[in-house]
């Protein structure tokens, strides 16, 4: 919603809590069941375990709509343009869960198959270990990324004494906050212009 | 053919109303994950640990059996000679690099199988998530058990009471291979805070879940109950009461805190319960 090109002052000290805490209680994820874990994933969604406590309820077909891409299941290389393709198409904020230890790390798949990890592709923000995570894990996993949210700074704050200066090197920016995700397609292009390169 | 007589709720259009109806007044069925936790099997699979005796000295040998046997290749095991001063195994080598990469493990028990000492076993925790891959890979330190046997508890592992109790090890003491022979008899040497524990009932025999925390499925299940296998304070309006006055309780204020240190106390007493059980005597 454009606040992370607004300055730090105590006005959008305030708004910021606040859009936390909405961007925190109706987080909605993108469906990519991949494999086994998606029937995890589904069984955390069911009655038994209502993802709608935590406003999670609907699982999004369009990428538009979602905030969260929950990875569940091994990423074959054929498979991992169509995701990347997917988290390109989703609106910031966005947010990726790596669930399960296939998505994670490739798990006991270790060949030319299967992508060793899905953050090769995408950036994680949680892991979610397990073969298949049980539905307490995905929820733990969640709750760590609402944390992670929670304590997360979305305005720029450009005297922020805490930040240690570091040099500029080319397509890597320093004053990105944490909960900002470096990668998409605008983003890349200013990037790409302001170090003079040809895109 | 045999004239199949339909369900009562599909003779009339009202009938499915009827079943829906029906829900409306039964208990819901949702586990309030953060708050409380499923009932574990005693052979569920979760996060390793590295046991020790009952000296306090560990189990592990280093003999890398276990990454061996690892279908996903996440532990790495390095021995090294006991320095004779002061040995950290009873016997001649001992694991001085243990790790194990818990985005790998796929928690099929094999290296507890594996395991000739009984050092490597599985407790029942599989509430944990990582932020970062660094995190993932748990050291020997981290995996070995404290002063009083008691797995170690990380930042972001979510420990509640009996979730160490029961671990893979002590399951596996009777007969594996299904040895009938095997049955009741202790095959396996004391660990630090629990001693020599019982064995497990056998399978040919009467099962006792007292002693080895099983569950029945309908104490598991008790909300997927018929309504006439419910309980009687959570049938009908009766049920509608009680579930409105446990409501209030859990979101009363200063709900949580209370709800935290009766936490604490059950997992003080589940620890105090197993060491009169099951401790040495």
């Amino acid at each position: 919603m454009g606040l992370e090109d607004l300055q730090h002052n105590f006005l959008t000290g305030t708004l910021e809590e606040v859009v936390k805490w909405s961007r925190r209680h109706s987080m909605w994820p993108a469906t990519f069941g991949l494999a086994c874990c998606a029937i995890e994933m589904m069984s955390a969604g069911a009655a038994d375990f209502d993802l709608a406590r935590f406003g999670m309820e609907v699982f999004r077909a369009s990428p538009r709509q979602a905030d969260l891409m929950i990875v569940a299941g091994r990423v074959s290389q054929k498979m991992a343009p169509v995701l990347r393709q997917v988290y390109d198409q989703m609106m910031e904020p966005k947010w990726v869960i790596s669930m399960g230890v296939c998505a994670s790390s490739g798990g006991m798949f270790n060949n030319y198959a299967i992508v060793q990890g899905v953050d090769q592709i995408v950036p994680v923000d949680v892991y979610a270990p397990g073969c298949p995570p049980t539905p307490e894990t995905l929820i733990h996993a969640i709750l760590t990324l609402h944390e992670k949210v929670r304590t997360g700074e979305i305005t720029r704050r450009h005297r922020d004494d805490r930040r240690e200066p570091v040099e500029a090197t080319p397509a890597w920016t320093p004053e990105q906050p944490d909960a900002l995700h470096v990668g998409t397609p605008k983003r890349i292009a200013s990037i790409a212009r302001s170090v003079g390169e040809p895109l | 053919m045999d004239d199949v007589t339909p369900p009562r709720q599909r003779q009339n259009f009202f009938g499915g109303f009827k079943l829906t109806l029906e829900h409306l007044g039964r208990p819901a069925v949702t586990r309030q994950y953060p708050e409380e936790k499923r009932p574990k099997q005693p052979r569920q699979h979760g996060r390793h640990v590295l046991n020790r005796y009952e000296d306090g000295m560990e189990k592990c040998i280093g003999c890398e059996l276990c990454a061996g046997v690892c279908p996903a290749k996440c532990i790495y095991v390095r021995g090294l000679d006991n320095p004779p001063d002061h040995p950290h195994s009873p016997g001649e080598r001992y694991g001085y690099v243990y790790e194990i990469n818990f985005l790998r493990c796929i928690h099929c028990d094999l290296c507890v199988e594996a395991c000739p000492t009984e050092a490597i076993t599985e407790s029942k925790l599989m509430e944990f998530s990582f932020t970062n891959r660094s995190d993932a890979i748990y050291t020997k330190e981290q995996l070995l058990v404290g002063d009083d046997g008691r797995p170690q508890h990380m930042p972001w592992e979510d420990w509640r009471p009996g979730d160490d109790l029961h671990t893979s090890g002590w399951m596996r003491a009777t007969a594996p291979a299904g040895n009938a022979s095997f049955e009741g008899e202790v095959q396996w040497s004391g660990e630090l805070g629990y001693g020599q524990r019982a064995p497990e009932a056998g399978q040919s025999g009467p099962p006792n879940d007292a002693a080895t925390g099983n569950k029945p499925l309908r104490q598991t299940l008790e909300r997927h109950l018929i309504p006439s296998d419910m309980p009687a304070n959570q049938r009908g309006v009766r049920g509608i009461v009680t579930r409105g006055l446990e409501k209030a309780r859990r979101f009363a204020p200063g709900a949580s805190r209370r709800n935290h240190t009766a936490r604490d106390e059950a997992y003080d007493q589940a620890i105090k319960d197993a060491d009169t059980e099951q401790g040495p005597s």
